[in-house]
C-alpha cells in the first residue's frame, strides 16, 4: 500500500482533524480551558510564563515548540489565547507556518466573560471550517513517525525496540520520515550511529549533541560513561555501553541517518532523523510532535501510559505480562517474539500496519483513554554556561 | 503443530552472539535462525536469561556483533556456545 487517506494541509498531511485551543502563556490557561469546555476542540495547558530573566535561548525554544505544536498537520486550526497584546506575537509565526489561526487577547476583550464569549465565537468558526475537511489520498511517505521508549526493561532492546526498528525501516523505505530521539539514551553508540550518517557533517552533528549533553553532566560533577552500564544492566546481560545504547537506538531502525535536528525542529527531508531531546517521556513526545510528527509508537516494558493531545500514540509492550496486566493501555504485544509466535520481522510488519491504520483514523488506546500529556523541555540553569554551544 | 518456544534469539544475521530467552543450563542445545539456515550450538556453562551465547567463533581482539553492530571487542578467544559477557568482552570506546 503506497497511498493512505490523510487530511491535506498547507504544511503537510494530517492523521487527525483536531482544533486546538492553546494558551500562549500560563496566565491565559483559565480562559483557554473555559473556551474549549464542552466543545470538540482540544485544550492544552502548560506552565510557561515569560519573565525578564528568561534565557533568550529558552524563550526561542519554547516559542518554537508552541508554534510547531499549533502548526502540526494534525491540527486543522488553532485558537490562541494571550493575556496581553504584547504576549501574542506567536500568532504571526503560526500563521506564517501555514496554519489557520485566530487569537483572543483577554485584556483587549475586556476580561474573562468577554474573552470567553469572543473565544467561543471564533472557536465555532474554526470548528465548522475543520468539520468540512475530508481525508484524501496521500503518499505513505508523507508520514513523520515519532519513536519513543519509556519504562524500559531487559526485553526492550530484544523485542519491542528491534520490532519497532523493523517498522521504521519499512516506513523509511516507503519514503517516510522516522524520528529517533532521547540523546541521553544514545551515549556510547554515537560512533556507530555516526557511521550510518549520510555525510561527514551529519556524523559531526551526532557527536556534537552527545558531547554537549556530556559536558552539561560533567559540569554537574558526574561522569555518565563511568557509570554505564550500571551493575543492574550487567546482571541483566548488558556487557558494554554501546550495547545498551544500541538497544534504545534500535527503535529508529537501520537506515542511513539523514539529519540531526534540534528539539521541536521539523526535519528538512524524509528518511531517518535524530532529534536532540531529553529522556523525559512527555517532553520528548512534545518535541517530536512540534517537529511535525503526525503519528508515534512508544515501546514500554512497564506500561507507561502517556499519550499526546494531538497525535495518536501506539503503545507496544516488550513482554506479555505487561501486555496483559496493562491491557487497557497496550495496543500491541512484542512479547510474542519470546513465545515464538512472532518474529522481529513479523512483529515489525504488524507495527507498520498499525501505523498505517492509525494514521487513517483507527484510534489508539491512549487516545480513547484521553491521555493528552503536555510538557515543554527547557534548558536547566547552568546548561548554557556549561555547554556553550546550546542553541 | 505449535511453534516451540525458542530458547535463544539472533537479532541480526550478522550477529556473533544470540540472546538467551530463558536460563540455559550447561549442555543445552541451542538453535537459532540465521537468514535461511539454522545455527546449532551447545551452552558450555549456564547462560542466564537475557545474556549472550556465542554462535560464531571469535578470536581475541575480534569484534563482538549484536544488532548487526559492534558492541565490543573479545578479550580472549570465544568459542561457539560460550557465555559472552564482561569476562571476555570489553567496550570499544576510548575512555
Amino acid at each position: 500500500m503506497d497511498e493512505i487517506l490523510l487530511y491535506r494541509r498547507d504544511r503537510g498531511w494530517g492523521t487527525r482533524n483536531h482544533v486546538l485551543v492553546l494558551p500562549l502563556v500560563a496566565s491565559a490557561s483559565g480562559v483557554a480551558r473555559a473556551i474549549a469546555r464542552g466543545t470538540d476542540a482540544i485544550w492544552v495547558g502548560h506552565e510557561y510564563e515569560p519573565t525578564p530573566e528568561d534565557l533568550p535561548q529558552n524563550r526561542e525554544r519554547i516559542a518554537r515548540t508552541l508554534a510547531g505544536f499549533a502548526a502540526n498537520p494534525n491540527v486543522a486550526a488553532a485558537l490562541l489565547i494571550a493575556d496581553t497584546p504584547e504576549r501574542s506575537a506567536l500568532l504571526d509565526r503560526i500563521r506564517a507556518a501555514g496554519q489557520r489561526a485566530d487569537l483572543v487577547v483577554v485584556t483587549e476583550a475586556g476580561g474573562f466573560r468577554a474573552a470567553l464569549e469572543q473565544g467561543r465565537e471564533r472557536l465555532t468558526a474554526l470548528l465548522s471550517g475543520a468539520a468540512a475537511a475530508r481525508r484524501e489520498r496521500a503518499p505513505v511517505g508523507a508520514l513523520i513517525l515519532g519513536t519513543e521508549c519509556g519504562g524500559s526493561d531487559a526485553l526492550s532492546g530484544i523485542t519491542a525496540n528491534p520490532a519497532l526498528g523493523a517498522a521504521s525501516d519499512h516506513l523509511v523505505d516507503a519514503g517516510g520520515t522516522v524520528v529517533l530521539a532521547e540523546t541521553t539514551e544514545l551515549i556510547g553508540a554515537e560512533h556507530l550511529l555516526a557511521r550510518r550518517a549520510a555525510s561527514p557533517q551529519v556524523a559531526e552533528e551526532i557527536y556534537a549533541i552527545i558531547h554537549r549533553y556530556e559536558a552539561v553532566v560533567r559540569a554537574h560533577g558526574e561522569d555518565i560513561r563511568g557509570a554505564n552500564p550500571a551493575p543492574g544492566n550487567i546482571e541483566g546481560g548488558l556487557t558494554t555501553i554501546e550495547e545498551k545504547s544500541l538497544g534504545a537506538a534500535k527503535k529508529g531502525g537501520t537506515r542511513t541517518i539523514r539529519q540531526v535536528v534540534e528539539y521541536a525542529v521539523r526535519p528538512a527531508a524524509p528518511g531517518l532523523v535524530i532529534m536532540d531531546t531529553p529522556g523525559h517521556d512527555i517532553e520528548q513526545m512534545v518535541g517530536m510532535v512540534a517537529g511535525g510528527a503526525q503519528v508515534a509508537v512508544f515501546t514500554t516494558g512497564r506500561g507507561t501510559p502517556t499519550g499526546s493531545p494531538i497525535v495518536p500514540v501506539i503503545k507496544v509492550a516488550t513482554n506479555s505480562h505487561t501486555a496483559s496486566r496493562m491491557q487497557d493501555n497496550i495496543d500491541l504485544n512484542a512479547g510474542l517474539i519470546l513465545e515464538g509466535t512472532e518474529t522481529i520481522e513479523s512483529m515489525g510488519r504488524r507495527i507498520y500496519e498499525a501505523i498505517l491504520a492509525v494514521a487513517q483514523g483507527e484510534t489508539t488506546k491512549a487516545e480513547r483513554l484521553g491521555h493528552r500529556e503536555f510538557s515543554i523541555s527547557r534548558y536547566p540553569f547552568g546548561v548554557l554556561d556549561a555547554a556553550g554551544a546550546a542553541r | 503443530m505449535s511453534a516451540a518456544r525458542p530458547v535463544a534469539l539472533l537479532l541480526d544475521a550478522r550477529d556473533t552472539a544470540a540472546i538467551a530467552l530463558a536460563p540455559l543450563p550447561p549442555g543445552t542445545a541451542v538453535e537459532v535462525r540465521r537468514g535461511g539456515e539454522t545455527v546449532r550450538v551447545v551452552a558450555e556453562t549456564l547462560i542466564p536469561f537475557g545474556h549472550k551465547i556465542a554462535v560464531a567463533p571469535m578470536e581475541a581482539g575480534a569484534a563482538v556483533i549484536k544488532y548487526g553492530e559492534v558492541i565490543g571487542v573479545a578479550t580472549a578467544e570465544i568459542r561457539p556456545g560460550q557465555h559472552v559477557h564482561v569476562h571476555n568482552v570489553r567496550s570499544d570506546r576510548a575512555r
